[in-house]
């Protein structure tokens, strides 16, 4: 009986190497703890991908027994009910049921609930009972619920369940030692084999007779203390209060947004710096010529463009999952959701949206907290419009250059007036588009309602910050290692090739396939007042909007920015200029944003439709700009 | 039709929790969305409003509501708390 293998199903007892493990799917509503118990259970072996086709993350981990046994785990999206109503869900029930292409069926379902909050969990578990799996009923903090006084029988509901019912808290030490003194002698004995599912969709009938059963083994198994839990409810008073909670959710914004400009400026010097030395250490290396520009200008620089934002991207997503894990993220967007509503996005768009003040590549990672398809759509197509950090250099070369250094209105700084502009018209276009895009592809949508639970707050496990946040930054460095080496690489070979001949008098580039390109593409740009240079300094400018600039200065050949600032107050009229502003509000100028829409979105269709509104806008807007500007005078 | 006319009793003192404001407590009578409102199906929304609690009998505190307009609510529904918009709520009958 040392290790029972024949009763082991076949393809587990073979030390066959292609022989899968035993899979465990952790099913359970969102904030029952699921991920922190996933997290304990698997450490640092998470793989975060996504299920093909669709935006839902897909988190599946390797979890080592005490006697040794690997299994690996599958974090399935969190649900109240098979019953699936987002994407989300439709994931959880598919792969349950054996519905989901290229998915396997899970040998076992860990089914996580809430210890504090049992009635829903109980409901789901008579869900999942009928899908004909092994199943273990997990009660997750468990200790929390403890402290407040309940005291759950865990035994008798084993019983009445008829199924294993184990407390457990992923945050202790020992808290899942009884999950597994429970799972090892199951995989030890063999997994049941499943049977043949008889779940269906429950009628309303179905859910009253569930939801009563759910209240009744409450009632019977669940002993609560006479005084409930207040510190939530003292807390909401404060945060929900109709004049005390939107201050503190902008005072909460205004930290952020510190956080992200300011406080991860440093490690962004610090890249930056290292990107130089690196630059440098090439340039003094490698003889001078096609290979040192490559490695130099191609490689490192292009590479160093993109993870440049890698501390803006922590620093949101640091903010984001405290915010989530605290408990205060759906009451955010309980504040916000009528603001949100009125422009058809839902108020859990708030938060990415204004992610994107940094970089438009959180914020559409971070989308991923709405649950409604659409709006998650809605939100990702919109999020690029904000303006992102990446404008700035942009907006603030032109204004510069173009708009005098006084103060009007009684102090206010006319330069600053017209930056604080850009960013309102950058606010406005996303709600007008968001209303717009309501009309035009989700008419026939039902719309999103808010249904939310505001749960307990609860303090933030750091740990699993921490993971959140390796897995962030793991996602954006694979994707700056291939999808945007490739592009740099495109556009060095653009902004190179074909060579200046021998003795040429004009900057290099004035010879490449980009200036090619440009000087194709001026004809149609013409009529936005934009000259051949503008053009040219576009091209390069795709991978990224600040490296326009330096596009800029080399077209023009001018070294210095304050050199570029004369150089164009002498070159372009005012009504160019302003067109330029007016163009970089819309255009999708920036490949790293554009691969990540392809990623969130799930398919190239909702890129291409990105690229195609945003252009479009940025085409119509400094139109409309340069000639207004010009019918008054500034041509 | 002396039943149809105690429905009607019942319904006279059972408020439709969309139109609550803050601070009423109460006990659920009944959910019934009506089919079309919302763009929903009536039935899904009946399914979505009993998952989160709201089940006849169910004890009802409407305890937060939005800065804006008033809209949406956050209610206690025994022992947890939901935030829904009022537009949804108006399937709730409570008393």
């Amino acid at each position: 009986m040392s290790s029972a293998p024949a009763i082991n199903p076949p393809q587990a007892s073979q030390p066959d190497p292609d022989a899968q493990p035993i899979e465990v799917a952790l099913v359970g509503a969102p904030n029952c703890g699921k991920t922190a118990l996933f997290n304990a259970m698997t450490g640092a072996t998470a793989k975060v991908g996504n299920y093909s086709g669709v935006t839902v993350e897909r988190k599946v981990g390797i979890a080592t027994t005490p006697e040794g046994r690997k299994f690996s785990v599958i974090d399935l999206p969190g649900t109240h009910s098979l019953r699936a109503r987002s994407p989300d869900e439709e994931v959880t029930r598919d792969v349950l049921l054996g519905q989901r292409k290229g998915e396997r069926v899970p040998d076992m379902i860990l089914a996580v609930g809430d210890a504090t909050n049992l009635r829903g969990a109980l409901r789901l578990v008579s869900e999942l009972k009928k899908v004909g799996l092994p199943i273990v009923m997990i009660l997750n903090m468990i200790d929390i619920a403890r402290h407040r006084g309940l005291q759950i029988d865990h035994e008798a509901l084993s019983a009445e369940l008829g199924i294993p019912v184990i407390p457990a808290t992923a945050v202790r030490k020992g808290g899942l030692d009884l999950l597994w003194q429970t799972v090892d002698p199951l995989l030890k004995a063999g997994l049941a084999e499943p049977q043949p599912s008889s779940w269906e969709v429950p009628s309303t009938h179905d859910m009253r007779v569930a939801m009563r059963e759910a209240e009744r083994l409450v009632n019977a198994h669940v002993i609560r203390p006479p005084e409930p839990d207040t510190v939530s409810a003292k807390i909401d008073r404060v945060v929900l209060n109709p004049f005390a909670g939107p201050v503190i959710l902008l005072a909460i914004l205004f930290v952020m947004f510190q956080a992200v400009f300011s406080w991860a400026a440093p490690f962004m010097d610090a890249i930056d710096a290292g990107f130089t030395w690196l630059g440098g250490i090439v340039t003094a290396v490698v003889p001078e010529g096609l290979v040192q520009s490559f490695l130099a200008d191609g490689i490192i620089a292009g590479i160093g463009s993109v993870i440049i934002f890698l501390p803006q991207i922590l620093f949101t997503f640091l903010f984001i999952l405290l915010l989530e894990d605290f408990g205060y993220m759906a009451r955010a967007a309980f504040l916000m959701d009528r603001i949100m509503g009125r422009a058809g996005l839902n108020g859990r768009a708030f938060i990415p949206l204004l992610s994107s003040f940094a970089c438009a590549i959180p914020g559409i990672m971070a989308a991923r907290v709405i649950d409604n398809k659409h709006d998650r759509l809605t939100t990702i197509l919109v999020a690029p419009l904000m303006t992102c950090s990446a404008r700035i250099p942009v907006y603030t070369l032109i204004i510069a250059a173009f708009i005098p250094n006084r103060t009007v209105l009684g102090g206010l700084s006319l330069q600053g007036l017209v930056m604080f502009g850009l960013y309102a018209a950058g606010v406005f276009s996303v709600l007008a588009v968001a209303f717009v895009a309501r009309y035009v592809f989700a008419r026939e949508e039902r719309h999103a309602p808010l249904m939310l639970d505001l749960p307990d707050y609860k303090m933030p496990i750091l740990r699993n910050i921490a993971l959140g946040l390796y897995q962030r930054a793991r996602i954006f460095l694979r994707r700056a290692g291939t999808v945007i080496f490739w592009a740099t690489v495109v556009i060095w070979v653009l902004s190179t090739f074909p060579l200046p001949p021998e003795g040429a008098t004009e900057p290099a580039i004035n010879y490449s396939f980009a200036a090619m390109i440009g000087k194709f593409i001026a004809p149609v740009l013409a009529p936005l007042g934009f000259n051949w240079q503008i053009a040219v300094a576009l091209v390069p400018g795709m991978a990224a909007r600040e490296v326009m600039v330096a596009g800029l200065a080399t077209v023009y050949a001018v070294g210095g920015e304050s050199g570029l600032v004369h150089l164009l107050a002498d070159q372009w009229s005012l009504a160019t200029a302003l067109a330029v502003l007016a163009w970089f509000i819309f255009a999708p100028q920036c490949i790293s944003t554009l691969a990540v829409i392809r990623r969130e979105a799930g398919s190239a269709k909702w890129m291409w439709v990105a690229v195609g509104y945003m252009f479009a806008l940025a085409y119509i807007a400094a139109f409309l700009t340069y000639r207004i500007a010009v019918a008054l005078g500034a041509g | 039709m002396k039943a149809s006319a105690e429905k009607i009793e019942t319904c006279k003192c059972a408020y439709p929790l969309g139109q609550c404001r803050r601070g009423f407590k109460g006990t659920l009578v009944s959910v019934c969305p009506l089919a079309g409102e919302n763009g929903y199906d009536a039935d899904e929304l009946e399914l979505r409003l009993l998952e989160l609690g709201f089940i006849e009998g169910a004890s009802v505190h409407v305890l937060h509501e939005g800065p804006f307009g008033r809209d949406p609510i956050a209610v206690r529904v025994n022992d947890t708390t939901v935030a829904l918009r009022r537009s949804e709520a108006m399937a709730i009958l409570a008393e």
